[in-house]
């Protein structure tokens, strides 16, 4: 695994700068927006990395609580079964389905979640799901900022104001304030049980998302704002462009990951080694 | 994950009974409680002209900012209040089941907020010469559910908070960032009330949700928490 690092280094620093050409020069120039456009090719590939990493948190967090009690354990394996199937036959069974949601995707998304929790379940133990957790989480937040910062930049030039108390931008400000709030609990927590209290306060964050989001969609619709996104349709060559940011951003976040994940088992295994030399120590003053 | 049954057993009301027995003998947290809300309905007079038609957009905003920075100082004392001569390890120890423990705190939490509420919202009517436009009696189960919406979770972040540095600063920037769609259900259903333009009835569902979810969710999760020493 660990020579597979370079190449796989290698591999998303040209990928990166192949994206970087597609998005600047490759790609058509938006019609009415211009140039500001293209920093679409970043904005939307953060935020999908970001709500992606934050998933995995999610996942983590939950399989660090449950695995800890075979019950739980057992009740949460066939919840998440159960969502898969019941994801696959919605895909069927709901008519009409909201606007722009293909059934395929409703059943993906399904299988995606149980095909992740399950991958996490097998390759990592309790102890590494939890250092992913920290892991994902980090990194996670990078790539919210990165979403927070970029989007204001697009909208002063496009839509004449910084900001707007619109459902998507008020919902991954809040997400990230979440996330913010998970790190410092880390940072500040003197317990040898930090990643229980963390992942206890991811769940609650998990649960708070949906809520958010709703609250503030109707919040909003009730006294409507002149700009919000959503709808429309994208020139196949800017959806090909876009991929391709995507996916180059999947590999760097990947290769984060990878890197901070080996230094946070390499930093558990020497807090663990000093506290066994510790106690192992006969008492001598230094 | 707990294991335990959520059914209240006498352990909560014993516990129930020895805290409020504590806060009428010491009145610790119901005088800084109040002194801090009159603090924010005086200071806050000044930011904007108190007549009666701005505060009715304003008062409902204003009001739950002042009982949720107040319902702080209160659950900030909820465990600290229990370490003292160890009494929160003799609780680890002994078989009562831990959710009645924080089923007792979090109702000992609601009943210090709520009288807050009763004496402080005569102040508020005064002070803001507020009249409700819309059906008044609407404020009732928005308060209660409210309460309890800023109290289960309140509760349960300030056990978390527990095993921090500087934990009296680390509650709030764990508790509200969770708390904001109840926030935002509070101070919109009442504004709605208040202002009478809009019905209040969505805001009232969706703050019972999040009464329901959290309240779950924190009794399954609580053992665990207590336990991480």
């Amino acid at each position: 695994m660990k020579r597979l690092f370079p190449i796989f280094g290698l591999l998303t620093a040209v990928l990166l700068s192949f994206a970087l050409y597609e998005a600047l020069v490759a790609a058509p120039t938006e019609q009415t927006m211009g140039n500001v456009q293209r920093i679409f090719y970043y904005h939307v590939p953060s935020a999908w990395t970001a709500f992606l990493l934050f998933f995995i948190n999610f996942i983590c967090s939950i399989q660090y609580l449950v695995r800890s009690n075979p019950v739980a354990d057992k009740v949460t394996n066939w919840t998440v079964i159960a969502i898969a199937i019941a994801a696959c036959i919605a895909a069927f069974v709901i008519r009409p389905l909201p606007e722009g949601i293909e059934p395929s995707s409703v059943a993906t998304t399904g299988l995606m979640i149980a095909g992740l929790y399950f991958l996490i379940k097998k390759y990592f133990s309790r102890e590494r799901a939890d250092a992913l957790a920290v892991v994902s989480a980090e990194v996670g937040v990078v790539f919210c900022t990165v979403v927070l910062v970029t989007g204001p930049l697009w909208a002063r030039p496009v839509w004449g104001i910084w900001w707007t108390w619109d459902v998507r931008l008020t919902s991954t400000l809040v997400l990230w304030l979440i996330y913010i709030s998970y790190l410092m609990l880390r940072r500040f927590s003197t317990s040898g049980q930090t990643p229980v209290l963390a992942a206890a306060l991811a769940v609650f964050g998990a649960l708070d998302v949906p809520l958010v989001y709703f609250s503030i969609w109707i919040f909003r619709t009730q006294h409507p704002q002149p700009v919000i996104g959503g709808g429309g349709s994208i020139d196949p060559r800017m959806l090909h462009v876009l991929l391709i940011n995507w996916l180059a951003f999947l590999c760097f976040a990947g290769l984060v990951c990878w890197s901070r994940y080996r230094l946070e088992i390499l930093q558990r295994e020497l807090e663990e080694t000093q506290a066994l030399e510790a106690l192992l120590e006969p008492r001598s003053p230094r | 994950m707990s294991t335990a049954s959520a059914v209240p057993s006498g352990v909560t009301g014993a516990t129930l009974a020895k805290d409020l027995r504590l806060e009428w003998r010491s009145k610790d947290a119901i005088n800084s409680m109040l002194f801090f809300s009159l603090l924010v309905v005086v200071v806050f007079s000044f930011s904007f002209d108190p007549n009666a038609e701005e505060s009715r957009q304003i008062a409902g905003g204003l009001v739950w900012v002042a009982f949720l920075f107040a319902a702080v100082v209160a659950l900030n004392q909820t465990w600290a209040r229990e370490l003292r001569n160890q009494v929160l390890d003799a609780y680890r120890v002994s078989p009562a089941p831990a959710n009645s423990l924080f089923l007792a705190k979090a109702l000992g939490n609601f009943i210090f907020v709520a009288v807050l509420e009763i004496l402080m919202t005569p102040l508020f009517i005064m002070f803001y010469k507020l009249r409700a436009l819309g059906p008044a009696w609407q404020l009732l189960p928005v308060a209660v559910l409210g309460t309890w919406a800023l109290v289960v979770n309140g509760t349960f972040f300030a056990a978390v908070s527990l095993r921090t540095r500087s934990r009296e600063i680390m509650l709030p920037l764990l508790l509200f960032p969770i708390s904001i769609p109840a926030l935002l259900a509070m101070v919109n259903a009442t504004t709605a009330i208040l202002t009478g333009e809009l019905s209040a009835k969505f805001w009232i569902v969706l703050l019972s949700t999040y009464d329901v979810v959290f309240t779950i969710a924190c009794l399954l999760l609580f053992e665990l928490v207590l336990n991480a020493e």
